[in-house]
């Protein structure tokens, strides 16, 4: 069975060129008879394929608006990273209060819920038993890449859950009691800034479905502007102050734990350095670690409208004239820190592996290096492998032909050519 | 059955070295060798490495993988180790300042490649050079 992903191939837009396939952070896509096909077990939906593809042929599915109407109670769960889209704003519950003249009946600020998660990995990272250094799970496309790349870090990744399974937990018996309609008839709908969250929250690591639909910031920002301006005086009122806000870009959630020895880092690239880094025991004295496959982090994804980089400086604007932390768990009367833990923990997915058995493994890695030295080494991806040392794996692994290679067939042709000239002894040129 | 692998480790670049470890480590979890032993590899190879950057000004990395073990020995023309005794006691270290404030020089890394390897030998004679081979069991 294909797994669902989020980022997805738009074939008819696919001009079959390799933007994507040199792009891609894990070497999940080649091009082949011309078009751009995803190898779904490698895909972590970072969405930088989406980023790059001049033709627009990589997008991101998400559910469109019209999913709440099949709910009779619908409750919104921002992304704090939905806030700084807007320009001038220095008050959330203008967002707030859009969200509901847009067609929900409660809204519950994920934001909110992260800072009931800081509040909570603060007292877990006090315990002996707490891993260091602790490593975050807030975005999808980094545990992805633990999960394939990285097995010895499994057991350092945080436990609890992230901020929007928590803020859907908690809006969900929220909007029961406040509209007494039976659970079936209430949709909780998150709005996501990026595909490797709506991937996520359609196969969440618990194995619970906890979201009804996950829509995308840029289509629900559409929908939001006209109506925010028309609000006078917003009637909703916030749950997050500046430390919930601020998980919307790298650092945010580090900062918020209140500790001197953390590490935050963004692009697939860092993170991959610095798991490696962790992972060789080099990064000693880090009590926790906060990595955002996006640039600037939250803000950075690609289904945001606004530059992450302005999208940063409207934060610190809106900041300014936000309290510290507006949610404490106290607020929920019964709630505690294992009511939010993952029951299961977070599996090894040995995708990278050249076969189950190491010495099938190992006679596929001698073919590769043999392939490997009748390749140019050149990278030019013509073949539609990213690189000659992947195109070498491809072949032994019977997934392209030696002769996709345009370099050996340039060759061949050429060795052929001169092999007639001799023949025919008196050919000129 | 064996694979070889050589990498020419640059003395002259503390921001390449760590390179060859991550490359091997790289084609071990390829392989599907347990995490643990990758685990082991990756840190012993990753210290004798970045010796040969800060005491040797770089070498060569040769690796051979076999079905059962893996072998990787750190060939370098450096000013080789006087005492080896002394050497692989925990916390010594003749590193520089100047590579101190790096970060390195802890004098922990001959003592960890010991911990993480199954076999470690250290041959060495001043002025002419150092071989550290690290012998590490597969399964
Ligand atoms: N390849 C080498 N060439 C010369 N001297 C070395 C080499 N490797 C280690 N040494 C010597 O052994 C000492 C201890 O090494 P190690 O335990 O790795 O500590 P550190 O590298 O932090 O100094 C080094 O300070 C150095 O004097
Ligand atoms: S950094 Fe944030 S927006 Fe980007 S993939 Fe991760 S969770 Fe999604
Ligand atoms: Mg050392």
């Amino acid at each position: 069975m294909a797994e669902f992903h989020s980022v997805t191939l738009d074939f008819d837009k696919c001009r079959g060129c390799i933007n994507c396939v040199k792009r891609c952070p894990t070497e999940a896509i080649r091009v082949k008879n011309g078009k751009a096909f995803i190898i779904s077990e490698r895909c972590i939906d970072c969405g930088e394929c989406i980023r790059i593809c001049p033709h627009h042929a990589k997008k991101a599915v998400y559910d469109k608006m019209s999913v709440i109407e099949g709910y009779e109670y619908r409750v919104a769960l921002p992304a704090p990273s939905l806030y700084p889209q807007f320009n001038n704003l220095d008050s959330i519950d203008y967002v707030l209060d859009g969200l509901l003249r847009i067609g929900f009946d409660d809204v519950f600020e994920v934001a909110g819920a992260a800072e009931l998660v800081s509040e909570m990995t603060r007292s877990m990272m006090k315990r002996s038993d707490c891993p260091k250094p602790l490593i975050s799970n807030a975005c999808p496309a980094i545990v992805k890449l633990i999960q394939v790349r990285f097995p010895k870090l499994l057991p350092h990744l945080h436990t609890l859950q992230p901020p929007v399974e928590v803020a859907a937990r908690l809006a969900r018996e929220r909007a029961v009691k406040k509209s007494g309609l039976p659970a079936d008839k209430i949709g909780v709908f998150f709005i996501s800034p990026c595909p490797a969250k709506v991937t996520a929250l359609r196969h969440p690591a618990g194995g619970e479905r906890v979201v009804d639909g996950v829509l995308s910031i840029s289509e629900v920002y559409m929908a939001l502007l006209p109506e925010m301006k028309k609000i006078e005086r917003p009637q909703a009122e916030q749950i997050s102050g500046i430390s919930g806000i601020s998980w919307s870009y790298t650092g945010g959630e580090a900062t918020a734990l209140l500790l001197p020895h953390y590490l935050a880092a963004d692009g697939i690239e860092n993170s991959i350095k610095i798991l490696d880094e962790i992972e060789n025991d080099k990064l000693g004295g880090i009590d926790f670690v906060e990595l955002d496959a996006c640039f600037s982090g939250c803000v950075g994804g690609c289904l945001c409208i606004e530059n992450p980089y302005i999208a940063r400086t409207k934060v610190r604007y809106l900041r300014k004239y936000q309290p510290v932390t507006m949610s404490h768990l106290a607020d929920y009367p019964g709630k505690e820190e294992k009511d939010f833990l993952f029951e299961d923990e977070v599996e090894y997915d040995p995708v990278l592996e050249l076969a189950s058995d190491p010495v099938k493994a190992m006679e596929i890695m001698l073919q590769i290096e043999e392939i490997e030295k009748k390749l140019p080494g050149i990278d030019c991806a013509s073949c539609g492998s990213p690189t000659c040392a992947c195109f070498a794996q491809d072949v032994a692994t019977g997934k392209a032909e030696l002769n996709d290679c345009v370099f050996l067939m340039k060759k061949e042709l050429e060795g052929k050519l001169s092999g007639k000239e001799q023949n025919d002894g008196k050919a000129t040129v | 059955m064996a694979i070889n692998m050589r990498y020419v480790v640059d003395g002259s670049d503390f921001t390449t070295a760590g390179e060859a470890s991550t490359a091997v480590k790289m084609k071990l979890k390829k392989l599907g060798i347990a995490p643990d032993i990758v685990r082991r590899v990756a840190i012993a190879m990753y210290e004798a490495e970045i010796n040969m950057v800060i005491h040797a000004g770089g070498g060569v990395a040769e690796v051979e993988l076999e079905s059962d073990k893996i072998i990787i020995k750190l060939i370098d023309h450096g000013k080789g180790i006087a005492d080896v005794d002394l050497a692989m006691r925990e916390g010594y270290s003749t590193a520089p300042d100047a590579v101190r404030n790096l970060g390195f020089g802890a004098g922990m890394g001959l003592p960890n490649i010991k911990k993480y390897s199954d076999e470690m030998h250290i041959d060495t004679e001043v002025g002419k050079g150092t071989t550290v081979t690290i012998i590490i069991n597969l399964q």
